[in-house]
């Protein structure tokens, strides 16, 4: 398969601070690839250098095989962005604005015209064409960045925090349309902090913390090699807490705030012995990603 | 910077551009009505007003002197708050350009683009200016079909230099600075109302230094009918500080932008 992204040794500071730390990354084709880290990670400044919009402090990047910085202008016209922020053109319209951006990539006007109906389509707001930006919801103005971002129709779709702020309906339509993206053969390559969005959309991926890769795989290989497959969370009485999962044999616990977390491989005795326990709740799931993330970023606050 | 990876698209400076034009088109009527209004306004009142105690300057009706100084220093602020308010809401509240520079565009482009439009925009109401002064019988020859095209040229220059104050600008406020301490200067000191030649000779020498003397020795001939003297010095600094402010901008811009 060949690779659409190459990242190798990649560096970034800001004012002596250095906020990447010398990463790899190798996005094959085809792929939905995710960025996941805590705040101050280092995704966005990752991707920011990724397109050539930031100057590289080491380390070498390659998109579509092409150079960064030296080939920004090329991979930026194969690429499509949906940065964190919205950033629509408040002067315009909704179908407007789509044709604006479509200039910038040099798209003649006849060929701009039916791509728009198209991707108004694709996003569900045909109906809204005419609407100025600042009538839209939040949700709108996201579905409306990621028609924009596909106006050139990329092989690479960039796309930072994609849901972000967004309730759960919007959610699910975009992951449903990323997923659509990804089987037309588009390349994903996203940020994100919310691990359900990390499981559900991604390939493949890598945890990043403070400018460093911390483990890179599928979702569920991460899974499977970091977490005990089953997860009590336990509220309530903590010496009883404690006393019961102390006890309980092989599994692992940690305590976070008010909760007691117990991993383990095999739940069934120690959910017994908590279903008679008067004074403690609990909650007895699958691990997931999360759980991987916290496992190896730690608990405590990124501001 | 060159970029051998990518023939780029002809115009990209131009997709800026229509940007621009697309949301004056917008607001046309109003700003059309402004354009007209305000050098109505000037000429009729400043023109008229004075102009009966004046009678000639630098054997010409009171009034053409005063509508050509107008029509370069109407030019100035014009260049000079598109590339500054304008470009900076662009640039910094309203994040245009941080969309803009996830296209094949850079910053050198949209820059470009940016002073086109400020020119265009000084064209427009100097157009309009002309039009008035035309009415009001202060054109004296159709060698002021001229006019607007040197307009273009001192819009160039203006915005230029309006880019290297948005580069640097913490926020709005910082532009009172450079209109208190440069631009207003420049207004009454050029040869607006007045000619150069009744200020102080050392004055006078600051004064041939900037650009705006310069504009209005080039229009002010072309509406009145006169003979031009010296037009390649005087093309030659509006170019100088339209070019220089350009690169200076590109620079400061890219450093602020691109982090």
């Amino acid at each position: 398969m060949s690779s659409v992204v190459q990242i190798t040794g990649l560096r970034k500071q800001y004012n002596g601070r250095e906020v990447v730390r010398g990463i790899d990354l190798n996005v094959s084709a085809g792929r939905c690839f995710g960025l996941l880290g805590p705040n101050g990670a280092g995704k966005t400044t990752t991707l920011r250098l990724l397109l050539g919009q930031s100057p590289v402090s080491g380390g070498e990047i390659r998109v579509f095989g092409l150079p960064i910085p030296q080939a920004g202008r090329a991979v930026r016209a194969r690429t499509g962005v949906v940065p964190q922020a919205d950033n629509l053109d408040p002067d315009f319209t909704v179908a407007e604005n789509l044709r604006v951006y479509g200039r910038y990539f040099g798209i003649r006007l006849a060929t701009l015209a039916t791509r728009i109906a198209e991707l108004l389509a694709f996003v569900g707001l045909t109906e809204r064409a005419d609407a100025r930006i600042a009538t839209l919801s939040g949700g709108m103005k996201r579905r409306l960045t990621i028609a924009r971002a596909l106006i050139n129709d990329p092989e690479l779709v960039v796309l930072d925090e994609p849901t972000t702020g967004l309730d759960p309906q919007v959610r699910h339509m975009i992951w449903g349309r990323l997923r659509d993206l990804r089987q037309a053969g588009k390349t994903l390559l996203l940020t994100t902090h919310y691990m359900e969005e990390a499981e559900r959309l991604c390939d493949e991926l890598v945890i990043m913390d403070q400018g460093r890769i911390l483990e890179q795989g599928a979702p569920a290989a991460l899974i499977k090699k970091h977490a005990e497959p089953e997860v009590i969370e336990v509220r309530g009485e903590e010496q009883l807490a404690r006393q019961v999962l102390a006890s309980s044999g092989e599994g692992r616990f940690e305590v976070v705030g008010d909760t007691y977390y117990y991993y383990t491989r095999d739940a069934r005795a120690v959910v017994k012995r908590l279903e008679d326990m008067v004074g403690l709740t609990f909650l007895h799931r699958p691990s997931n990603l999360e759980d991987v993330f916290l496992k190896l970023t730690g608990r405590e606050l990124r501001d | 910077m060159g970029n051998l990876f990518l023939p780029r698209f002809q115009g990209a400076a131009l997709a800026v551009w229509r940007r621009n034009t697309l949301v004056w088109r917008k607001l046309m009527l109003p700003s059309i009505f402004i354009n007209f209004g305000e050098p109505f306004l000037y000429l009729l009142g400043l023109g008229y007003g004075l102009g009966l105690f004046i009678g000639e300057m630098m054997h010409m009706p009171y009034l053409t002197f005063l509508a050509s100084g107008i029509l370069a220093s109407s030019a100035m602020n014009t260049a000079s708050f598109e590339a500054m308010f304008s470009v900076y809401t662009r640039m910094i509240p309203q994040k245009t350009y941080e969309a803009i520079l996830t296209t094949p565009l850079e910053v050198q482009d949209i820059l470009a683009g940016e002073m086109l439009w400020c020119a265009t925009k000084c064209v427009v109401s100097g157009t309009a200016i002309l039009i008035v002064a035309a009415l009001l019988g202060a054109v004296h020859t159709w060698y002021a079909l001229w006019v607007p095209l040197v307009l273009f040229l001192v819009g160039l220059c203006f915005s230029g230099m309006g880019l290297v104050m948005t580069a640097f600008a913490p926020g709005y406020d910082f532009f009172n600075y450079y209109v208190t301490l440069v631009l207003t200067p420049m207004f009454i000191l050029s040869g607006v109302f007045y000619p150069v030649t009744s200020l102080p000779e050392a004055l006078q020498i600051i004064v041939q230094i900037l650009p705006l003397a310069h504009a209005v020795e080039l229009i002010r001939p072309l509406v009145a009918g006169l003979p031009l003297g010296n037009v390649p010095l005087h093309l030659a600094v509006l170019v100088a500080y339209g070019a220089a402010g350009y690169f200076i901008a590109v620079r400061l811009t890219r450093r602020r932008l691109l982090v």
